[in-house]
């Protein structure tokens, strides 16, 4: 893409000064909003633009901001920016060195949601950009962009941000925001959804980084121009996220549809040191696993697209396998991840991950016997369904397809230890 | 006291959460706790009980289940480098290995002077700059991208100069 619309900043140096953001068309979209449009405008363009939440879900912005509770305030808006899906690593540099476009957009959703307070949820490891994000803010306050009486109307916004301390849980919309609460950050039963009683039981929007970010250009260049970019269904701009094995791992911002062998070959400069692919990870750990054959290479990266070859397209994070990595392996350093962060509210997944990670564990030591492989299978399929948020169904994703592509990888780490 | 020393600070994170809803700034003040004494300590635990009207199980319980937070001190600075799936696949594993045997401790461990400790740390977000680790000290968190030992060594060196001359 010529020119970048959510990683801006690859485009115009300094963009993250406000002044340079200014210069460059910055918080005009806002100005647009809050003096000439009613909040219902803004979500009907929302809607029209068919932006889907960047996080993971994929489920229609407007359509979620449209689920608000009427009538019932003080209303908030909370931005997901604890981004830990390992192999993201977007919201990261948006919020480095494109701040003021995520700002611009936190308020054009809090103005839609008819929210005076919005707050910021950055992984407490974002520590020293946290920090950086709150003289930002400052700076817009002075600039008169946010506080009271916004551009000489009523309406007022104030931003924080509020720092967590280290749990992928509460990236789960209802566990960030009984983190925000002060609690242990674990998802809550719904509904009641965060839109009818959220923060502090109030009507809440949580919308994840990048999925703000894309609104000030949806606002300023309109619905049918963002629709032009992607697939009919899965509209738009997104940045994907390029790791593992592969040459040149970062951010690329392409649109929607673009096919993986495009992002990985062409993009990502393929494979290192002559060796071949094996495996893609689409969304991270959270998803299935692909064998690298050429129908999945030419798949376009879509909401629709990668759930048809038996995948998830979540938040687009697409870590590369190569033919020297072993698949009991990586399952293992996965499963690893999901016991660790299992929040342990409920059983299926506390105890299911455990029990998954400690049958992996004796396969990688060589421990195991050919039988451990299938109760493995039947510890996995026995979470299926019955988790409480979507953790546990994550976890059991790169066992379950590890083993129906990969199982000869498997059978080969158990003879080794034999 | 925390609250005599960061009255300020304090004033203004309770600022940010409506006054029936104090019980939010609990994880901004147990960092303060920790950057102040290294760990969060009982008497800070009792304390920011007392400031936000819950129990001292309530603060406790936190430091089990949020990675960031210590009951008990550790290295003054704690090194944790990111070997989940995609550092691992760029050698993070084989690098926090070579780090702990030139420093001669072992993976969870703390130097002998109690300056430094490595750890190995779930995603930290940055897996397009493998091998990488954040600092943990008395200074809040910093990433440091693109390492190799020697790199890490010199910044360990650096470490501890500041130490000698803070």
């Amino acid at each position: 893409m010529a020119d970048h619309i959510l990683l801006r900043h690859r485009d115009i140096p300094d963009l993250d000064q406000l002044e340079v953001y200014l210069e460059h068309g910055g918080f005009e979209a806002f100005k647009q909003a809050v003096t000439g449009m009613t909040p219902q405008e803004v979500i009907d363009v929302v809607k029209a633009s068919g932006l889907r939440g960047r996080g993971g879900a994929g489920f229609p912005a407007g359509v979620k901001w449209g689920f608000l509770a009427p009538g019932v305030f003080p209303r908030y808006v909370v931005a997901n920016a604890d981004e830990s899906e390992p192999g993201t690593f977007k919201d990261r540099e948006i919020l480095e060195r494109n701040p003021y476009q995520f700002l611009e957009g936190v308020a054009i959703c809090s103005y839609a949601a008819q929210a005076n307070t919005a707050y910021v949820y950055c992984r407490g490891e974002f520590w020293d950009l946290a920090h950086e994000l709150e003289h930002k803010i400052d700076a817009l306050h002075e600039a008169g962009l946010l506080g009271e009486g916004i551009f000489s109307t009523d309406y007022s916004l104030k931003i924080h941000i509020h720092l967590g301390a280290g749990a992928y849980i509460c990236g789960e919309e209802t566990a960030l925001l009984d983190s925000m609460e002060g609690k242990l950050g674990q998802p809550r039963l719904r509904p009641p959804f965060p839109a009818a009683q959220g923060l502090f039981a109030k009507p809440t929007v949580v919308n994840n980084v990048e999925t703000l970010t894309n609104l000030p250009p949806i606002l300023n260049r309109g619905a049918d121009w963002y629709r032009s970019i992607g697939t009919e269904k899965s509209a738009g701009p997104k940045v994907f996220c390029l790791s593992g094995c592969v040459a040149r791992p970062g951010n690329y911002e392409l649109p929607l549809g673009t096919p993986f062998r495009q992002l990985i070959f062409e993009h990502g400069g393929g494979i290192p040191g002559g060796r071949s692919i094996k495996a893609i990870l689409p969304a991270g750990a959270s998803a299935p696993l692909l064998p690298a054959t050429d129908e999945v290479l030419d798949t376009p990266m879509d909401y629709e697209s990668v759930p048809k070859i038996g995948s998830q397209l979540g938040s687009a994070s697409i870590i590369v396998i190569d033919e020297t990595v072993n698949i009991a392996w990586l399952v293992h350093k996965t499963t690893r991840f999901f016991e660790h962060e299992s929040c342990g509210k409920c059983t299926p997944c506390r105890e299911g991950t455990y029990w998954m990670h400690h049958l992996l564990q004796r396969i990688e030591r060589g421990e195991a016997d050919l039988e451990d492989i299938d109760l493995l299978e039947a510890v996995a399929r026995g979470m299926q369904g019955k988790c409480l948020c979507a953790l546990g169904e994550f976890a059991i994703m790169p066992v379950i397809s590890g083993i129906q592509h990969f199982r000869a990888d498997f059978e080969a780490r158990v003879r080794n230890g034999r | 006291m925390l609250a005599e020393k960061y009255s300020s600070e304090i004033e203004s994170i309770l600022a940010k959460y409506p006054d029936d809803r104090k019980r939010s700034a609990v994880l901004p003040l147990m960092y303060l706790a920790q950057c102040e004494y290294g760990s969060v300590t009982l008497e800070a635990m009792i304390e920011i009980a007392d400031l936000l009207d819950i129990d001292v199980t309530q603060v406790a319980s936190l430091i089990g289940f949020y990675t960031l937070l210590w009951d008990r001190p550790g290295g003054k600075y704690r090194i944790q480098i990111c070997t989940d799936l995609p550092c691992a696949l760029q050698g993070a594993e084989e690098f926090a290995h070579q780090l702990c045997e030139k420093l001669g401790i072992q993976l969870g461990g703390t130097t002998p002077d109690g300056m430094i400790s490595v750890e190995g740390v779930m995603c930290l977000a940055a897996c397009n700059g493998a091998p990488m680790f954040q600092v943990q000290g008395p200074d809040g968190i910093q990433y440091h991208e693109r390492q190799t030992v020697e790199s890490a060594l010199a910044l360990i060196d650096e470490l501890r100069k500041r130490d000698d001359s803070g």
